[in-house]
């Protein structure tokens, strides 16, 4: 009887403590979305439950003529896609050689990887900006790509390699003895069997550039070349017009659909990350 | 590869059959030096004249198109251009950095151009024929196919990531800051100057010195912090007594479903002094007064940019401990009940070793990320608030501060300085830590 009332009290106590976090956890959001639909653009007068109930926010970023958020969303999506799309190319075949050939450099080229993820990405902005205006790349978003798929490759290689090594070595020995050729090997065999992990990181190559704000912010100058975390950032960070609410729409606008895809997708984001990070 | 060591075992095997190998004459010492004098000579000498023709022509293409460019590089690198207003030396150190990297890809490739002749001409003294010209199409193509793979990828690596950490650890040793700065002024090599400075010059010395102890308390207390709560949070979400779990276990991962970027600025309007709703909706009215300067003292901004990164971090832990936890088997917790172990010694025995064996090198990964974490830190509250007698704010880490002293007051060689030190602390304690870890053990035999 006695530690039956100990284990109801406990488990009344586990309860208490989620809806304690879970309070922490929704209070922000509530907030911001309540911000997002108050009516006036200043936060001095707005509670967390707005008086008025408007969208005004959310159609000004649509219909203002000043409003540039279309435009912003659209070169998000091109940034994003295009540094998705190119990083799952190079990163995949950098990992498969990693991982099924030997070559001159290979330990030295693993261990290279390793280090050079550790240096802050901070110290290479000044070279990269010199380097872009060097080649004429400065404000433009190939250039932004460029910089995103290439510095992706050493963590994500290193997370593939160690995905593609759990591939037993036999299916492509089999496969060789039937007369396939590497790239027939590579193409029918290994992607299809790495599309997990490859997911991984076709999302994390999206998601990355989508929010990040200060390589575009050094990078992109003109505000028609702006990705949507540097234009919304600059809502907030611009001294004439400081506008939290509007700021709040647009990030809501974005967050969302970013959530509820995360959500649905972490399961197999953590699959991958500890299948290929740790080898368990 | 087993096709290609039968090609050319073969044909000696088959001559080794008959007799002793027929001894050509065929000088191996004429075909190495041959070979060191002109890419392809060499190969000539070996007969295989496709093949030195190729090197041939790629060594004339390769003198002629970048002969000039790495010769002004090298000389750009050495002096960082002499004639002032003239020579513009970030560009030249820029030359001269491409051409070191060109160079050592050229001397590779005359390694292998030399050790090649050298093979062959010792295989064709001991009467090896060499394969016609469809066949050694085939073969090379076979060997040379790994590094078709890895080409692209290297050398956007090379321009994106290499290049640029070089120029950045050179501009540690050079005077580059906003009074003295191309193309108006030259630059100069000036050694460890700015790392004596930054040890021994007071207000670069106060800061160094409070920054680095801030970043090492962040880094520590916020990255532990995380981990103990996602871990704390895990054990609780998988108590076999609890239901709802998938609703729990959604909410809880919710901080890191929503984008950092925007959570960040979402908290700091939050904590806003004046208008923010922690000070105004629960601070104010449950203890009255006139809030708390959240953004103004350093302390208690301190205090919240470590409960802010514990926030958005936890739910990585939680999601990736959750797994884990799942995968430990039941037996182990059985038998230790027999034996009678309190709950405490099967989580210490039987929980904790299994979790952090399966994630360790992810839960190093946290801390050196952390260590670096420019958004939650800059975001908030820009690194504020001002500190009298240094020149970087209350709450900078050394990220922030070398983001700050390059941005803002165009320190460069300042900035690069702190952040070849910051990329030698963070990989030394990496390696170190992955080292001891046994899955890069594993890794590393491969």
């Amino acid at each position: 009887m006695n530690s039956k009332m100990k284990s109801n009290l406990e488990v009344v106590g586990i309860y208490l403590i989620f809806t304690f976090m879970a309070v922490i956890i929704i209070y922000p959001i509530v907030w911001a979305i309540g911000m997002s639909l108050n009516s006036s653009t200043s936060f001095y007068s707005s509670t967390i439950i707005p008086e008025k109930w408007s969208l005004v926010h959310y159609k000004w970023l649509f219909t203002d003529p000043n409003s540039d958020y279309l435009l912003w969303y659209k070169n998000s999506m091109i940034v994003s896609g295009c540094s998705a799309v190119f990083s799952v190319i190079m990163t995949s075949l950098v990992a498969y050689a990693f991982s099924r050939y030997n070559f001159v450099g290979k330990k030295t080229g693993l261990y290279t990887f390793l280090i050079l993820q550790m240096f802050p990405a901070m110290m290479a902005m000044v070279a990269l900006y010199i380097l872009l205006n060097l080649v004429g790349l400065l404000d433009t978003l190939t250039g932004l790509i460029l910089i995103y798929v290439g510095g992706q490759i050493p963590f994500n290689a290193w997370l593939v390699k160690g995905y593609l090594d759990t591939i037993p070595r036999e299916l492509d020995e089999s496969a060789k003895i039937d007369g396939a050729g590497h790239m027939t090997i590579f193409l029918r065999i290994i992607i299809p069997l790495a599309k997990p992990i490859l997911a991984v990181v076709a999302l994390f190559n999206f998601m990355t550039p989508l929010f990040d704000f200060l390589l575009p912010s050094i990078i992109l100058q003109s505000s028609d070349n702006y990705t949507l975390a540097l234009g919304l950032f600059n809502f907030i960070n611009d001294q004439f017009s400081n506008n939290f609410t509007r700021f709040a729409a647009g990030a809501i606008l974005i967050a969302a659909p970013v959530s509820i895809l995360y959500l649905f997708l972490q399961r197999y984001l953590i699959t991958g990350l500890t299948a290929g990070g740790t080898k368990g | 590869m087993l096709e290609r060591e039968r090609v050319i075992d073969n044909p000696l095997n088959e001559k080794g059959n008959n007799n002793k190998p027929k001894s050509v004459k065929h000088n191996a010492v004429l075909a190495t030096i041959l070979s060191i004098i002109f890419a392809g000579c060499g190969q000539i000498y070996n007969r295989r004249f496709f093949k030195g023709i190729v090197f041939i022509i790629l060594e004339i293409a390769f003198i002629m198109t970048c002969g000039d460019f790495i010769n002004l590089g090298i000389w750009g690198i050495r002096t960082l251009g002499t004639i002032q207003g003239v020579d513009h030396s970030i560009f030249l150190l820029v030359y001269g950095l491409i051409s070191i990297i060109m160079l050592v890809f050229v001397v590779a490739f005359y390694i292998l151009n030399v050790k090649d002749a050298r093979k062959q001409a010792k295989l064709i003294a001991q009467g090896w024929e060499p394969p016609g010209l469809r066949e050694s199409i085939r073969i090379g193509y076979d060997r040379s196919f790994v590094y078709w793979l890895t080409v692209p990828g290297f050398t956007l690596l090379i321009f994106t990531v290499l290049l640029p950490l070089l120029f950045a650890i050179s501009l540690a040793f050079t005077n580059y800051d906003l009074y003295n700065s191309p193309p108006r002024n030259l630059l100069d090599w000036v050694g460890i100057e700015n790392f004596t400075q930054l040890i021994s010059v007071p207000i670069w010395k106060d800061t160094f010195f409070s920054v680095f102890s801030w970043t090492i308390i962040w880094t520590l207390v916020a990255t532990s912090l995380q981990i103990i709560l996602g871990l704390f949070l895990a054990l609780l979400a998988n108590d076999s007594r609890i239901k709802f779990k998938k609703l729990i276990r959604t909410i809880l991962i919710l901080p890191w479903a929503v984008p950092g970027f925007v959570s960040i600025l979402i908290f700091a309007a939050m904590f806003n002094n004046d208008f923010g709703t922690i000070n105004r909706d629960i601070i104010i009215p449950l203890f009255g007064g006139d809030g708390i300067p959240w953004l103004s003292d350093p302390f208690y901004t301190r205090i919240v940019l470590i409960l802010i990164q514990t926030w958005l971090g936890y739910p990585f832990i939680f999601a990736l401990f959750s797994g884990v936890l799942q995968s430990v088997s039941k037996d182990w917790y059985e038998a230790a009940e027999v034996d009678g172990a309190t709950r405490w010694q099967k989580f210490r025995n039987i929980t904790l070793p299994h979790v952090l064996f399966a994630t360790a090198p992810l839960l190093i990964i946290q801390y050196t990320t952390n260590f670096n974490n420019f958004n939650v830190i800059y975001l908030f509250n820009e690194g504020g608030p001002a500190v009298q007698g240094q020149n970087a704010g209350g709450t900078d880490i050394l990220i922030s501060w070398v983001y700050k002293l390059t941005f803002e007051t165009n320190n460069y060689s300042m900035a690069a300085a702190i952040s070849l030190i910051i990329g030698l602390l963070v990989s030394v304690f990496a390696i170190f830590q992955f080292r001891r870890t046994s899955s890069f053990k594993q890794e590393g035999k491969i």
